[in-house]
């Protein structure tokens, strides 16, 4: 395990950190929010592009920059400082990698090089409930003829109100609960009979619903083995969620670091708040946690790179940290702030919203709990 | 035969390993119940003959004290061949032949800050297991403001005179030596502070030990009236004693976190988990029927995986020349945090199999529980509380100040 980045990583971290910084502060979001684009963006998109951040774990034979996942978490953990919205998680490491593991030569040579050019963005529409349940799915796909025709209907699903292309996760064998009978599909956003329904979120970023109204699949739209789409999911999955998690550790570091200059601007009794016990003892606390969760995720991410047999079990640990730290932030930031805290014109309610979102998708802190419980045979 | 250390990695590993499976007795190679374990000094009984051997066999090589130097008795290792050490002896399941506080807090510092003579006399003698150290700093009105510090020493010309009393020595009815913080100046506080060493059995020296709630009597009250001791005793400066003192408690808290205040290995003491589908109870697929523990469970065993992944990652930094101050208040925090909520859990998962206290009817793993439990309650008390540990971490690190 590798704790410690290379120079090349330390680079990268250093543009996406100024990058974000510069081009895609709070200040953008509440923009965009203010403007109604719903976390819509599509001129950061192109500079995503530009900067080459689709491509990071894209091999160079399909035009990415090919680099590791531990350089993509940087680039997520930048993202997340800031809470920018982009199709980065969803895109380039969720669909890249679900095309990478489950793809044909021929569908790698058609999709690849235009998700690192940033032409194409992809979805992952999986869950049907309100809670994340990879399992659970029931969307049927039917066999006809040349293809598969698929019913059924998909929740929230992320950047689903923007997305090109939907990566369909339906039912070509068993029932619901089932981990075998799974199957993955491309399907374009302008299918016929797939609706797409675009959903305002609390966290401004906005997701969709989607409805499968007997859409048609060609086979050459199959990602993977029929009834074997588990197989490249949960990897698949389990790379989102590490990169899910480093953008929460992001998003908890940047609350943190605006909580702890508060402390020590902020005066009441004549004293700087940093100057109480009761409050210095909690930010020794936030501290403690972060230190603890950004272990967690360095090796979570280091993991995925060396190819380690422990990855399920690291993912799981990240998101779950990831999860109870963002939100034990998130909340101290508010009543940190007190009441500008608690207003609209502050950022602090911004990652306290965003952090509800991040926890919910992929699972929970308590799916993960339970994943891990599972996986150490309990 | 005396060992002569190859530079190259690999040749020092085959060496190694060549050397413990020579000189490693089969008894050795065992988990090692408490009553085993070997403290050293002149009451030192070894109740298991082979570990006196082991104990010479490795402070022959200087290996109880890899990494010191050799012209003290140490084995004069690298931090990378210590490590190799280190490994070779997991790998066989050798135990530590020798627990000491000479090894683990006073020696680094008298490596530090004593002078030659005082390395030359003292640092071989703990090597070799033959001097037991107890520490004495806390005292009935010095506790984690430790710079309050009350017991006297008087400059009486050929010698210093103490007066006064520790409270909380470690093991002071089983040590020969102490290595004591004393108040040399009164007009000033941590500048009035000098460290001294003296024999335990000098006149005047009286230990009492103190009872806890586990039932166990680690801990000592320790008097000290008109002890006498010699001037070339006193380490560093006079007044001088305050960072000797500081560097020693970096080295106390590391030594407490890394040894995870103990572990279930070899003590007949079960995991956490494994208590709880003992008594809790699981279903078809070997999951805990009781779902809310079950959840803590995974909670706490995550926190314990961050929590080790963390000291991985600060050793590979510090390693890599990184930064990584004041990692050490963090963990000693966390690390207690983390062994009482073990603790907790296990108490739970136990039931009433966790409630006894001694004699027939309870399991002996469990009663061992029961009694870790209570002492596990001094972890966030002993050797900086953990609300010193947040002030450390909140000034030091988060740079928060004071009331101005």
């Amino acid at each position: 395990m590798t704790f410690v980045l290379t120079e090349d990583q330390e680079m990268l971290r250093d543009t996406a950190v100024n990058f974000t910084r510069d081009e895609l502060p709070v200040k953008h979001l509440r923009a965009l929010r203010d403007a109604g684009k719903n976390g819509v963006d599509p001129e950061a998109r192109q500079k995503l592009a530009e900067l080459g951040f689709f491509g990071v774990l894209i091999p160079e034979e399909y035009d990415g920059v090919e680099m590791s996942m531990t350089a993509f978490g940087q680039v997520m953990e930048a993202q997340g400082r800031t809470l920018a919205s982009t199709p980065l998680l969803q895109t380039a490491c969720i669909g890249a990698s679900a095309i990478l593991l489950g793809g044909t030569e021929a569908q790698k040579k058609e999709w690849l090089p235009k998700i690192a050019a940033g032409e194409v963005t992809t979805a992952l529409a999986l869950d049907e409930t309100s809670h994340h349940n990879p399992a659970g799915v029931a969307t049927e796909a039917e066999r006809d003829g040349q293809g598969y025709t698929l019913n059924g209907a998909k929740k929230y699903v992320q950047d689903g109100h923007h997305a090109d292309v939907f990566i369909v996760v339906a039912r070509t064998f068993g029932e619901a609960g089932d981990s075998h009978g799974l199957t993955l599909f491309l399907v374009p956003r302008d299918a016929k009979g797939l609706t797409v329904q675009a959903l305002n979120t609390v966290d401004s970023h906005g997701a969709a619903h989607l409805t499968l109204d007997g859409v048609h699949v060609d086979d050459s739209h199959v990602l993977g083995a029929a009834d074997k789409g588990m197989d490249v999911l949960e990897p698949v999955l389990d790379r989102g969620r590490i990169a899910l998690a480093a953008e929460m550790l992001g998003s908890s570091l940047a609350a943190f670091e605006m909580t702890h200059e508060y402390m020590q601007t902020r005066k009441q009794f004549g004293q700087l708040i940093g100057s109480f016990q009761a409050l210095q003892h909690r930010a020794a606390k936030m501290f403690t946690e972060l230190e603890l969760t950004t272990s967690c995720i360095t090796a979570a991410l280091s993991a995925v790179d060396s190819q380690r047999n422990d990855i399920a079990e690291l993912a799981s640990l990240a998101k779950a940290r990831a999860s109870e730290t963002v939100h034990l932030v998130s909340n101290e930031t508010v009543q940190l702030h007190g009441g500008i805290g608690m207003t609209d014109d502050h950022d602090s309610g911004f990652y306290m919203k965003r952090a509800r979102v991040q926890e919910a998708l992929l699972g929970s802190a308590s799916f993960h709990r339970d994943r891990y419980a599972k996986l150490n045979g309990y | 035969m005396p060992f002569d250390a190859p530079s190259d990695p690999d040749a020092f590993r085959e060496k190694v390993r060549g050397w413990l499976e020579e000189n490693c007795p089969e008894s050795m190679r065992t988990p090692m119940p408490e009553d085993e374990v070997v403290w050293g000094g002149r009451r030192e009984k070894f109740k298991n003959p082979d570990s006196k051997v082991w104990l010479e066999r490795m402070a022959n090589e200087g290996w109880t004290a890899p990494t010191w130097p050799k012209e003290y008795g140490g084995g004069g290792l690298s931090r990378e061949q210590a490590k190799v050490l280190e490994q070779e002896m997991a790998r066989i399941g050798a135990r530590t032949p020798l627990f000491s506080f000479g090894l683990w807090m006073f020696g680094p510092a008298l490596i530090e800050f004593g002078n030659e003579e005082q390395k030359k006399r003292f640092l071989p003698d703990i090597v070799h297991g033959k001097t037991r150290w107890c520490q004495g700093y806390s005292e009935p009105g010095a506790g984690s403001d430790l710079a309050g510090l009350q017991t006297k020493c008087e400059d009486k010309g050929d010698h210093y005179l103490i007066n006064g009393q520790k409270v909380w020595t470690s093991y002071a009815n089983e040590a020969d030596w102490i290595f004591c913080l004393v108040r040399t100046d009164n007009t000033v506080k941590h500048e009035g502070i000098s460290f001294i060493l003296f024999d335990m059995e000098s006149e005047g020296v009286e230990t009492r030990p103190i009872k806890l709630i586990s039932g166990s009597s680690p801990f000592c009250e320790t008097f000290f009236s008109d002890v006498k001791v010699p001037k070339d005793q006193l380490v560093g400066e006079v007044n001088g004693g305050w960072k000797i003192a500081k560097r020693l408690l970096q080295h106390e808290r590391s030594s407490i976190s890394a040894s995870g205040f103990g572990s279930a290995r070899g003590t007949g003491m079960l995991e956490l988990e494994e208590y709880a589908k003992i008594h809790v109870g699981t279903d078809g697929n070997g999951k805990l029927l009781d779902g809310d523990l079950r959840g803590r469970i995974a909670d706490h065993q995550m926190y314990t995986k961050a929590f080790n992944l963390t000291v991985q990652r600060s050793q590979q930094q510090a390693k890599a020349g990184q930064e990584v101050g004041h990692t050490a208040s963090i963990i000693k925090y966390a690390a207690a945090k983390m062994n009482q909520d073990k603790h907790e859990l296990m108490i739970e998962a136990l039931g009433t199999e966790g409630l006894g206290w001694e004699g027939e009817g309870f399991d002996r793993g469990a009663k061992m529980v029961t009694r870790g439990w209570l002492r596990s309650k001094g972890n966030s008390i002993e050797g900086g509380t953990s609300e010193i540990n947040l002030n450390v971490v909140s000034k030091r690190v988060l740079g928060l100040r004071d009331h101005q």
